[in-house]
């Protein structure tokens, strides 16, 4: 039997209207096939597509049979913004990326920039660009695992510790840069401001609570039967494909290849510190909470043995000028390990004093290439959990 | 390790029946120069740098679309004639076009082998009426959703894509925004102190501004 669905998402060659089209229902294990199928729009306004995010899901019965994701709610060209305006005028504006962990993106570009013109950050920048970057990662990871348990029907409680728990991070954000989430705080070659008195002690401290937080966290979780049941095995993502389909950061990673950037590039000063990277097995959406757990833990390694080194000195290269900036005509590509993937900038330089082109590499978007691979088949609550676990951040999906 | 840009030239044109692949130099310090690669035998090309052993790029990293129109650069050049019998060195200017096309660069990488970046670039024919450029992802998924940003933004037609429809502008529209060449609607709301930009669109809307500084 062969169900007729009005699919309203999408006409030929990008033109509006609706048609029609057919899908073959699955299966039911007896054979026989299930009933009529039932075309769902999830969202724009949805509390678990965290943010104006949609999915157009086919459902038979509580199955999913197609899922098309649809973006630009939220779409205001960044990159052609960053055309029109100059290179560090961009700078603040990358915070609004992936609002979450606006340091990483503002080192994603400083790095990209200088690629492209040879400025070399100081000792301690390269140290502060390294905490910072790293306390993103922990708030990021905590959030994230809070939203993917508020998705579960858990409300409040792990939503709320993660939450306490970010907003000291973001106190150490709000000292040091005068904003807890649009930092706007590295510059091509260095950073903006220096660590105000007593910063590293505030943060040794957050550091040294931090255990103890996640702790209590895998303590109510880890073997929580509830949060077992519902992600064991769902969503599971296959290696081949999640490198094939360009998945990267701790959603590839679930799925047992090793690759991180701070590993492979060795970007900053990564080299210089001992911490691992933690590989999934199954690539289901337990290995992508476990994964988290554990890369926490290996930031709060990499803070600790960072924070007391820290060597006085500049914070930012004495070549770098603010006014009249053009770098040579030429093109870099620069990437950072962000914390939902591989966060890359790409710029074009014609020598002007803006860029020819400016391009984000938002890893959030790609991840969700493979979205509806891991949803066909499961329930459509098993769906918004897959979503949950992927790590989207509207506004890097749409830019 | 990644052999060099010109023994990786080399690899291709031996590798790829009919393959002309021109090195695109970068003498920025990032030193990442490119290999502009003929559309027909783009796919071919991609093909053989996923699937060959020492290179394996399994993982197509970034796709991006650049715009270039059509540009006309003066240049001096010196040249010797002949003026009233004697030989002089004459300045000249001579114009110099550079035809308009579409490009994309693809930033290859292996997860494999831990390399890269390869760096590709493919170009339409021109940016009116052959857009066309090959799909890619057939060789590697991770093109599908930004070959349909560069297809919503651009107007780039991949050839061979699945679902090649619009990604962030809405499916109505009929321009594409990130090309160097289109006007934005005049989108005017009234602002009590205009200035800069929105001063002069004000002065469209409301000519009795004019010789005022909008305040």
């Amino acid at each position: 039997m062969i169900s007729e669905v009005k699919e309203h998402f999408h006409g030929e060659n990008g033109g509006g209207g609706t048609m029609t089209y057919h899908v073959e229902p699955k299966k039911a294990q007896d054979g026989a096939p299930q009933g009529d199928l039932l075309e769902v729009s999830m969202g724009p306004h949805h509390p678990s597509t965290h943010g104006v995010f949609r999915m157009d899901v086919v459902l038979d019965g509580e199955q999913v049979v197609k899922l098309k994701p649809v973006f630009g709610y939220l779409h205001r060209n960044h990159e052609k913004i960053g055309e029109n305006t100059t290179y560090l005028g961009s700078m603040p504006y990358t915070d609004r990326l992936d609002y979450f962990s606006s340091m990483t993106n503002n080192w994603a570009y400083a790095l990209t920039i200088e690629k492209l013109t040879g400025l070399q950050a100081p000792e301690r920048a390269e140290y502060i660009r390294v905490i910072t970057a790293e306390l993103t990662r922990l708030q990021n990871h905590t959030c994230l695992i809070g939203f993917l348990l508020q998705d579960m029907g858990a409300l409040g409680t792990p939503l709320m510790y993660a939450f306490r728990e970010r907003e000291r991070i973001l106190d150490l954000f709000e000292s040091l840069s005068g904003a807890r989430m649009m930092c706007n705080y590295m510059r091509f070659g260095g950073c903006r401001v220096d660590l105000p008195a007593g910063w590293i002690e505030e943060a040794l401290l957050v550091v040294e609570n931090y255990p103890r937080f996640l702790d209590e966290f895998e303590r109510l979780l880890n073997e929580n039967e509830i949060l077992i049941a519902r992600t064991r095995g769902v969503g599971v993502l296959k290696p081949d494909l999640a490198v094939n389909a360009g998945v990267t950061g701790p959603m590839l990673r679930a799925t047992g290849v090793n690759y991180d950037l701070r590993k492979v590039d060795k970007y900053g000063i990564y080299e210089r510190f001992d911490f691992r990277v933690p590989l999934g097995e199954h690539g289901d959406v337990y290995d992508r909470y476990m994964i988290r757990v554990l890369e926490m833990r290996e930031s709060l390694k990499i803070l600790e043995q960072a924070l007391p080194n820290i060597p006085e000195g500049p914070i930012i290269d004495p070549k770098y000028k603010v006014r009249n900036f053009k770098p040579k005509a030429g093109e870099a590509y620069g990437r950072i390990e962000g914390p939902k993937g591989e966060l890359g900038f790409y710029v074009i330089s014609d020598g002007s004093t803006n860029p020819y082109r400016y391009r984000v590499r938002p890893p959030s978007l790609i991840n969700l290439t493979i979205l509806e691979d891991m949803c066909l088949g499961q329930t459509i609550a098993d769906a918004v959990i897959i979503l949950g676990s992927v790590d989207i951040v509207l506004g890097e999906v749409d830019r | 390790m990644l052999p060099g840009i010109d023994q990786l030239k080399a690899k291709i044109e031996a590798a790829v029946p009919n393959a002309r692949i021109e090195i695109i130099p970068n003498d920025t310090p990032a030193a990442q120069p490119s290999l502009l690669v003929n559309r027909d035998t783009l796919l071919g090309t991609a093909r053989f740098l996923r699937d060959d052993p020492e290179l394996r790029l399994d993982y197509a990293s970034n796709l991006t679309g650049v715009d270039w129109p059509e540009l006309v650069t003066k240049e001096k050049v010196k040249v010797k004639k002949i003026v009233e019998g004697i030989e002089k060195e004459v300045e000249e200017t001579i114009e110099k076009n550079r035809p308009a096309y579409l490009e994309v660069v693809y930033h290859l990488y292996s997860m494999a082998l831990k390399h890269g970046p390869v760096i590709i670039r493919a170009r339409t024919d021109n940016r009116t009426d052959d857009t066309h450029l090959p799909s890619l992802t057939p060789v590697w998924r991770a093109a599908e959703f930004q070959e349909r940003e560069i297809y919503d933004l651009y107007g780039v037609i991949f050839d061979g894509h699945p679902d090649l429809r619009r990604i962030l502008m809405w499916d109505e529209f009929t321009e594409f925004p990130m090309r160097k060449d289109y006007v934005e609607p005049d989108d005017y709301e009234y602002e009590p102190t205009p200035h800069d930009d929105v001063l002069a669109k004000t002065k469209c809307h409301w000519p009795s501004m004019e010789g005022t500084t909008g305040r």
